[in-house]
């Protein structure tokens, strides 16, 4: 068994894990954190996507060992400190950017990511850097206007399709 | 996922020395291993992971090439080559999904080979050089069919060597699915001599039309290849495409890349 130390939302945590252990199983299992899920586990779906110093990565294709000493962010800690919904979070339950939530947590972190080196995307944009998160109740049109709508962007002016 | 033991490298040494063991493999990004693994497609013992190895990342512009560290992730190719070589840049840029750009690699790629993958076109039609730990490799000796390369077992990528052209575009017709090329080409032109590098097509992996490559040279226009066509017969046929109609997309994806070549 390996010790492993990183940051996650903010915290320092540490746990056991094996060199098989992928890190979508450590933050679920070791840690506790099952608002990352488990879809597809075969890095098609993204509803593991969790950022890793920054970056979006798929959870399910890395070993929780290469976090090692990272900054590990899920989406437990992207609520506001009060415990309110962030502004994504919160524009994705005005637009009804979900029906069964279970593709949430990833297309969350995915347009947390978009955001952040992108404070205004276009619609087409948007639809792009989406492309590894797979939702199969929305048919995406109220999550790409929950993005437009969180960047204050008036949704209905780009009249997504 | 089987029980495996997992190795981290800090050094291009302690990788290589952890490599002399014929059960251990060289973990990159992870983005094909990883799921290639959990399907039983590969069970190797022990891995070496290299992403911490930091002689191994990067890109470096001089005037008439760019290198790039074998664990140089696609994000990182994609904003760190824009300036120097964009055609590079956008390819790279374009591969997978952005999770996946986030721990791929360009190491990782090429030592895969991927018949339907992205990077194979670029260093083949730039007559690239593959470094390893040994030697350097010409990007035409380096490519032996469908998952196949020069590698040798031990044999470590550490960096690839571009030359920039004068102009060149990637074209690929994407697999929606997958987002692995149906077809891609790389055009790149070199004073004044055109290369073409066709992916996700043959049965024997990436490949150079020559015969594309000579109308080009000659007259560098869409309209220069209306009369060519590639024998369908070693292309590779699935549920997704006929062998037919990736002859027809080679063409196709060729004139877009032509049109669309630039600095």
């Amino acid at each position: 068994m390996l010790q492993l130390n990183m940051t996650v939302n903010g915290q320092p945590v540490s746990g056991q894990a094996e060199g098989r252990t992928l890190l979508v199983q450590f933050l679920r299992d070791e840690l506790g954190l099952t608002g990352t899920h488990i879809g597809c586990d075969t890095s098609q779906c993204g509803a593991c996507i969790v950022h890793i110093n920054g970056d979006a990565v798929k959870a399910c294709t890395m070993f929780a060992a290469e976090a090692a000493g990272a900054k590990v962010n899920t989406i437990e800690g992207q609520a506001n400190a009060d415990g309110s919904l962030n502004r994504i979070q919160q524009a994705f339950q005005d637009n009804h950017g979900l029906q069964c939530g279970f593709c949430t947590p990833g297309m969350v972190m995915s347009a947390t990511a978009l955001l952040r080196h992108t404070p205004k995307p276009d619609e087409s944009t948007i639809r792009t850097y989406l492309e590894g998160n797979i939702c199969r109740c929305t048919g995406y049109h109220n999550i790409i206007k929950a993005v437009l709508a969180a960047s204050e962007q008036d949704a209905f002016a780009q009249n997504p399709r | 996922m089987y029980d495996f033991e997992l190795l981290t490298a800090t050094s291009l040494n302690e990788a290589v020395t952890a490599l002399q063991n014929e059960e251990t493999q060289a973990l990159a990004g992870g983005q094909t291993l990883i799921p290639t693994m959990k399907q039983r497609l590969a069970s190797p013992e022990r891995l070496v992971s290299l992403t911490r190895i930091k002689a191994l990342q990067g890109v470096t512009v001089t005037a008439k090439e760019v290198v790039i560290g074998a664990a140089t992730r696609h994000a990182d190719v994609a904003v760190q080559a824009a300036a120097c070589f964009p055609a590079l840049a956008d390819l790279a840029g374009h591969i997978g999904d952005p999770a996946v750009r986030n721990r791929g690699t360009i190491g990782g790629s090429l030592a895969n080979n991927d018949p339907a993958a992205c990077y194979p076109a670029a260093v083949l039609a730039c007559g690239a050089v593959i470094e390893t730990n040994l030697r350097r490799i010409a990007a035409e000796d380096y490519f032996d069919g469908m998952f196949g390369t020069a590698l040798d077992d031990g044999e470590l990528i550490t960096a690839v060597r571009f030359p920039i052209p004068e102009i060149a575009h990637y074209e690929k017709f994407v697999q929606p699915a997958s987002r692995f090329a149906l077809v891609g080409v790389f055009v790149a032109r070199f004073d004044g001599v055109v290369r073409v590098a066709v992916t996700g097509a043959s049965q024997m992996g990436v490949f150079r039309w020559a015969e594309a490559e000579a109308a080009l040279s000659n007259e560098f226009a869409p309209v220069a290849i209306d009369n060519l066509a590639i024998d369908p017969a070693e292309l590779i046929a699935d549920a997704h495409a006929a062998q037919t109609y990736r002859a027809h997309l080679v063409a196709v994806m060729t004139k877009r890349a032509v049109t669309a070549a630039h600095r």
